[in-house]
């Protein structure tokens, strides 16, 4: 199990394994799921409300799909832990936490001075995800 | 033309900052070279054959003209004194410095310029028609449109690292000057039988491999969805999109292997989705844009008429001036394509004086063309004169425009790190063999692109005559392909027979030329004679 490095949330982090998709249809009891590439993270929306955790896995940070899962997960309104683990680079951690991670936990360890000036860089973002609780700057161009 | 405010100038400005932190961390050995590669792609900066090339961002290809002249200057500064302009409407610097690059986009960012996402598996840059806002046929300026995607797109945290490169192109004419159904997704704006304006969506064309033309996949988006459903076609597509085999990751093949229907029944699922969270831009917004684009102060009541008494003059303009919405006013396309030059490139001192000639005789206002020429999109035909002599005097008078000597050609083995043949000196040769103005004038309008590889960035699949260089046993070998066409007609070529040697296909296409001129009926051009009679007289003539 990687450390999680970096968390932005008040609760308890949840400690249980994570099983795979597949087995956690078929556990009535478990909390934590972890998503590979490739796998549907819409399969999981009937059982948000007994979820705690949910990994998205990133063999390789190039490999974009956990961006939309974890964008489809928040969008249904979960609201437990998303975290990160993997091949995580500097460079996309202020994207995931627009897509809704919350928790990073990558194979290698970030510096951590990098990292902070990753998340705290950009004061604005074009889009709205309706996730991440950003403003957009077409709404700050026309505040309701 | 689109001014940024204080919120586009500081993401560009923390762009620059970001990538400045990056290239630090890459100099230091924090980053190796194989973790910097997606970083800078994502920023334009590839590395070529012998340095560092950085592709600058032309959105839809318009331009200021202090914008275009701060290019002349970074030619100078920082490259060996040219740039080359692509068929995506940017601008490429070949000799560049991996330390100087930040210092670029510094300079740049002064101007509301940028690379970003110019390369690397993300949104592209949004192409649009060249002659947008200044056409007599198109139904209403496409560029707000583009800008709106343009912003939506930046940065946009889902779709950074799609499976492959996706490049969105706007229009807004029934006549199709942007190759719009080769793109990843094509939209052309249209009018519905309400009157309201809307966008049609097309999606999976592409040229590559695998070539393909995009299908129609909605009828009409009401401007107040454009924004989400595109984003549900990009969510499809990033889910979905092979990540197995980087030949088959393209949009296009995703839409071939689902089929179209499925595709399409797939995104109207997603779309039905995603018109439930809140992500839509005001149409507010979209009016704040369309600000941007008004009218220039264009004079009323001027004269059409035009002094035609210089031969050399009256050549130009029959080439290479189009009508213009306004009376009175010309759009005229500057050739980057001298006798025997290198198609797209120019000189920091041509850039400069293109830049000054935009400034005072067009609004402003200059474009760049996928066809890798400059556009003076409203030009005074009182004023027609001047300009043209100005540009005489720098070599950019070149009369020309589309026809065989305007070719449009991808840098190839002289620079490329994937061809397999030079693109160039093909070029060159052709350019040399049909350079009489009175040949050009005789073989009319003749398309031709070259690539040197099957990626094809030369376009070869939709050249009225294409040409691909490969690699046969070690030598430099040319496939010649005829009948592609990227306009409301667009078609794609068929290779005709064996490939040749440079000579040899020079020599095929001016063969190919005779059959045209001696089988051609009326008005028809090169392409509709080839349509008429077939591929057999062609290659009986080429390789009887």
């Amino acid at each position: 199990m990687v450390d999680v490095q970096f968390r932005f949330r008040d609760d308890e982090a949840v400690n249980d394994p994570a099983v795979t998709v597949d087995a956690f249809s078929e556990q009535s009891n478990a909390t934590a799921v972890r998503i590979e590439p490739g796998e549907d993270a819409r399969a999981l929306l009937p059982y948000l409300d007994r979820i705690a955790l949910v990994e998205v896995n990133f063999p390789a940070w190039t490999d974009g799909r956990g961006y939309s899962a974890a964008r489809i997960l928040r969008e249904a309104g979960y609201a437990g832990e998303l975290r990160g683990v993997g091949d995580l680079v500097i460079d996309m951690l202020h994207h995931m936490r627009r897509c809704g991670f919350d928790a990073f936990a990558p194979d290698k360890a970030l510096n951590t001075t990098d990292a902070k000036n990753a998340f705290e860089r950009w004061d604005n973002v074009y889009q709205a995800t309706a996730i991440d609780g950003r403003q957009a700057i077409w709404a700050k161009r026309h505040p309701a | 033309m689109y001014k940024y405010d204080e919120y586009d100038q500081q993401m560009v400005d923390v762009r620059v900052e970001e990538f400045r932190d990056q290239v630090r961390r890459r100099v230091s050995g924090e980053l190796t070279e194989d973790q910097f590669k997606p970083l800078r792609l994502q920023n334009g900066l590839y590395l070529q054959l012998h340095a560092y090339m950085l592709r600058v961002a032309v959105p839809y290809g318009t331009l200021s003209g202090a914008q275009m002249h701060l290019l002349g200057d970074i030619a100078d500064k920082y490259d060996r004194g040219y740039g080359h302009f692509t068929t995506r409407q940017n601008i490429q610097y070949n000799w560049i410095k991996l330390e100087e690059t930040p210092d670029i986009l510094a300079e740049l960012a002064k101007v509301e310029m940028h690379a970003i996402q110019t390369s690397g598996n993300c949104i592209r840059n949004i192409s649009s028609d060249q002659f947008a806002g200044a056409a007599a046929d198109e139904i209403i300026d496409p560029r707000p449109y583009a800008e709106l995607l343009r912003q939506w797109s930046s940065f946009h945290p889902e779709f950074l690292v799609l499976p492959r490169k996706f490049k969105i192109c706007v229009i807004a004419s029934e006549t199709d000057r942007a190759a719009m159904r080769l793109h990843d997704i094509g939209i052309k704006m249209v009018r519905n039988d309400a009157g309201e304006i809307g966008a049609q969506f097309y999606a999976g064309g592409g040229m590559g491999r695998t070539p393909m033309i995009a299908p129609l996949i909605r009828e009409f988006v009401p401007l107040d969805q454009l924004i989400t459903f595109s984003e549900a076609c990009l969510r499809v597509y990033n889910r979905y999109g092979r990540r197995d085999n980087k030949y088959k990751a393209r949009i296009k093949i995703l839409v071939h292997e689902l089929g179209r229907d499925e595709y399409v029944r797939q995104v109207e699922e997603e779309f039905a989705h995603l018109l439930t969270q809140p992500i839509e831009p005001p149409l507010a917004e979209l009016e704040r844009i369309k600000a941007h684009f008004v009218d220039p102060a264009f004079e009323t009541g001027l004269s059409n008429d035009l002094d035609l008494t210089d031969p050399d003059f009256r050549l130009w303009v029959e080439r290479n001036t189009t009508a213009h919405k306004v009376p009175g006013y010309v759009i005229a396309t500057i050739s980057l394509k001298p006798v025997g030059g290198i198609p797209g490139d120019a000189s920091a001192d041509q850039i400069r004086l293109m830049a000054k000639l935009g400034t005072e005789y067009s609004f402003d206002e200059l474009r760049v063309t996928h066809a890798q020429n400059i556009v003076l999109p409203h030009v005074k035909k009182a004023d027609l004169y001047t300009v043209w002599q100005a540009l005489d005097e720098a070599g950019l008078a070149t009369a020309n425009l589309d026809t065989v000597g305007d070719i449009i050609a991808c840098p190839g083995l002289d620079y490329c790190s994937l061809a397999n043949a030079r693109s160039i000196p093909v070029a060159q040769k052709i350019s040399e063999r049909f350079g009489s103005a009175q040949k050009q004038a005789e073989i009319g309008e003749l398309k031709l692109k070259i690539s040197g590889c099957i990626n094809a960035c030369g376009h070869h699949h939709a050249g009225h005559i294409g040409i691909l260089g490969v690699d046969k046993k070690g030598l430099e070998n040319y496939q010649l392909l005829f009948g592609g066409s990227e306009g409301a007609d667009t078609s794609l070529a068929k290779i005709i027979g064996p490939g040749f040697t440079e000579d040899g296909v020079v020599d095929a296409i001016e063969k190919a030329t005779q059959v045209y001129l001696a089988n051609k009926q009326g008005e028809e051009r090169f392409l509709d004679t080839y349509r008429r009679i077939g591929m057999d007289p062609f290659k009986e003539a080429i390789y009887g």
